[in-house]
């Protein structure tokens, strides 16, 4: 029997397994919504694209799950673009369908027709533009395959409404060959009897561990590594929760605001431990003055990440948790007691600190960050928007589950946390989800609250108000003469009302005293989202700090006077 | 900077030659000639790029080219010993008076006279890029009216 292309879509996706979808309609996409309509996949309505993408990539970090996203053709897919891109840097998987204008207008300067598969290009791990109504199912399910093996990524298919339309048989293939496409998931034997070795003579080795880690599931075999080595561990922003920070062996965060006992620890290490991770800039600083006395072991899946930024002795391309698994059954613990023990040292002279405000009507947002933390214990799943507030919600949360810190990383998009914590919401219905937000970022997908209030989901937005762009107001305090050129934005909306005029719950704190009881209060809340309006101290600082492109020795500890 | 000469198999699929050549404009890489063209596989196409840059940020384009989907193989002839040839077509000014002399120059070259007016000739030449170089200085003192040259073509030697 022949169905129209829309229900062929339909039908894959009823293959893929897909629970929710996240998108937003239009002309040339009604068909597909037209079959979505009585389909057993839920979709959630999103009010501007980019929630929906965000929401979808929020969704796949938080259940592991690929991101499904449908938006119509010409200004639909264009604000998709910063959604894709974000999920590109970071890896996630998405597929993304597109609509497009029909093929005989393909070209034509159309009613809302852009080159999607044009723009999408260097943002996708692949994109498709459906030409033959004949290819859609083999297109669809390759999509879903390269989307969420390998290094994972986005992947956008454009849909021409011409082929939605158009009839064919529906037959979905059960395997995918793709000659160009055979990720290598088993590390080298050689490299890993290779690795062994340089981890036995190490005398002051550091784990450095990424979000590869946390994308192929391989946080138990991270533990049991660490376990089994006794060696220091340190996370990227991505790779947090993969092993537990409240373990004596984790240095959290490392990079440009990570701890000071990481970034020594890695910057006087003779062996460090690349998994998954890559050596991203605010990771590594300057680059040339990086690890001045190490050797480096990087397993990764994708071999372009290895030797791309510094260059390594041992690489092992593989999936982390094939390659981990290996390592177990044949690493030998280094003899490294001397050196664990100044790490640890360093662990507790130099914990992260900040300045307790000895005013009770003045708040600081690590205080708030820390009482999240502590209200929640620690079972809260995180959503962060972008800047100050990242980087908080970084160093004062503690994580000790993979996929319960949701923020975006290579790109750093603000207005990314709260559709995604409405994604990650929907994945993980057990848990509490907050968006820790700016007031800067809150603003730029505020529509999307709506979305978390007629889909009855409890979300906390943790707005920390300032009334500033803060890190870029830090940035401009330190290093550009204290001139906050457009960072002041205390022209605000009243986020109390603006919460409730959304229909959500809507409490301000201005007071140290309230923080708790604020809370607690938005916890006791389970049928619609709260939002927090934390007003806190104007001018505080992210710290540590390693100013771009300096090196640990440069350090910013703290204010200086 | 040195010049690579980088030799990809692809997919014979529309767009490929937007991915391949975006990971070079990407990094502000000028790309000095291309070839595509189709193989001895029914569905793989070659592409021949000629390049200059960076060791390293090439060694970073090749693994990028390795990642995308329709491609299935690239190498690096300028590592290797390959033959290469492209093709040129030169538009000389030529008075019937100093046609004889071109003509020997042409066949010194085994190059072939493709056309022939009263006041021109048209000649096309093939062989590597040092050849059709050295052939465009010699033929300049005539006038070259117009000249073009495809993308070099490579393909490895055969080991013993």
């Amino acid at each position: 029997m022949k169905i129209k292309g829309a229900q062929i879509i339909v039908e894959a996706l009823k293959e893929e397994k897909v629970e929710y979808m996240f998108g937003y309609p239009g002309g040339v996409v009604i068909p597909i919504f037209h079959e979505l309509y009585n389909s057993p996949i839920k979709f959630i309505l999103s009010r501007h694209e980019q929630g929906a993408i965000h929401a979808a990539d929020g969704y796949a970090r938080a259940s592991g799950k690929t991101g499904v996203v449908i938006a119509t053709s010409g200004p639909g897919a264009t604000n998709l673009i910063t959604g894709i891109a974000t999920a590109h840097l970071d890896s996630i998987p998405l597929v993304v369908f597109t609509g497009q204008v029909s093929r005989d207008m393909i070209g034509n300067d159309a009613f809302q027709e852009v080159d999607v598969t044009g723009i999408t290009r260097p943002i996708t791990k692949h994109n498709y533009l459906v030409q033959d109504i004949k290819d859609l199912a083999t297109v669809i399910k390759e999509a879903f395959y390269i989307a969420s093996t390998g290094r994972p990524g986005p992947v956008v298919i454009d849909v021409p409404v011409d082929i939605s339309n158009s009839l064919h048989r529906f037959e979905y293939p059960k395997e995918v060959s793709i000659r160009g496409y055979k990720p290598n998931y088993e590390g080298h034997p050689v490299q890993i009897k290779k690795a062994c070795q340089l981890i036995k003579e190490s005398k002051r080795p550091v784990i450095y561990s990424g979000g590869g880690v946390v994308l192929s599931d391989a946080s138990e075999e991270l533990r049991e590594f660490v376990k089994k080595t006794g060696i220091p561990i340190t996370t990227t922003l991505l790779g947090m929760g993969a092993y537990p920070e409240t373990e004596e062996l984790s240095l959290e965060m490392l990079g440009m605001h990570g701890t000071f006992y990481a970034n020594n620890a890695v910057n006087e290490s003779d062996l460090l431990i690349a998994i998954g991770a890559r050596f991203d800039d605010r990771v590594t600083g300057k680059i040339s003055e990086f690890i001045p006395h190490a050797k480096v072991i990087h397993i990764d899946i994708d071999p372009a990440s290895v030797s791309k930024n510094v260059m390594v002795d041992v690489p092992i391309v593989g999936d982390c948790k094939k390659v981990l698994r290996e390592l177990n059954s044949e690493v030998e613990a280094p003899e490294i007691s001397e050196w664990v023990s100044h790490v640890m040292t360093m662990k507790k002279e130099n914990p992260l600190s900040y300045e307790k405000s000895k005013n009770p009507d003045e708040i600081k947002p690590q205080y708030v960050v820390e009482e999240l933390y502590r209200q929640t214990e620690g079972k809260a799943v995180i959503a962060t928007e972008v800047g100050q507030n990242q980087m908080w919600a970084a160093q004062f949360y503690k994580y000790t589950e993979p996929r319960t810190f949701v923020s975006s990383g290579g790109l750093g998009t603000m207005g990314f946390g709260l559709p995604a914590a409405i994604g990650a919401q929907l994945a993980r219905p057990d848990r509490r989800v907050i968006d820790i937000a700016g007031d800067g970022s809150i603003q730029m997908n505020i529509q999307e609250l709506i979305v978390a209030v007629q889909n009855r989901l409890p979300i906390i937005v943790a707005i920390l108000n300032n009334g500033f762009l803060g890190m870029v107001r830090q940035w401009q305090q330190l290093f550009w003469e204290r001139r906050y050129a457009h960072t002041c934005i205390d022209c605000a909306p009243d986020f109390v009302k603006l919460a409730e005029a959304y229909g959500c719950a809507g409490i301000r704190v201005t007071k140290n005293d309230e923080v708790i009881p604020a809370i607690q209060k938005a916890l006791s809340i389970t049928d619609r989202p709260i939002v927090i309006d934390f007003v806190v101290a104007k001018e505080e600082n992210v710290y540590p700090m390693v100013p771009a492109g300096k090196t640990v020795k440069e350090t910013i500890m703290r204010e200086l006077a | 900077m040195t010049r690579h000469i980088i030799s990809v198999r692809v997919e014979n699929k529309f767009g490929v030659l937007a991915r391949v050549a975006g990971l070079f404009s990407a990094r502000g890489y000028n790309i000095d000639s291309l070839a595509v063209s189709s193989t001895e596989h029914e569905g793989i196409s070659v592409m021949t790029i000629v390049v200059k840059g960076d060791n390293r940020i090439l060694e970073q384009v090749k693994k990028q080219l390795n990642k995308l989907i329709d491609v299935i193989k690239v190498s690096d002839h300028s590592e290797q010993k390959s033959i290469q040839r492209e093709l040129a077509l030169v538009k000389l000014n030529c008075p019937g008076n100093r046609r004889g002399e071109i003509l020997q120059l042409c066949e010194l070259f085994g190059a072939e006279v493709a056309d022939i007016a009263p006041k021109s000739l048209t000649i096309s030449l093939n062989g590597d890029g040092e050849k059709i170089d050295r052939f465009l200085e010699l033929s300049a003192p005539y006038g070259i009216k117009e000249s073009m040259r495809t993308g070099l073509v490579s393909i490895l030697k055969d080991k013993e």
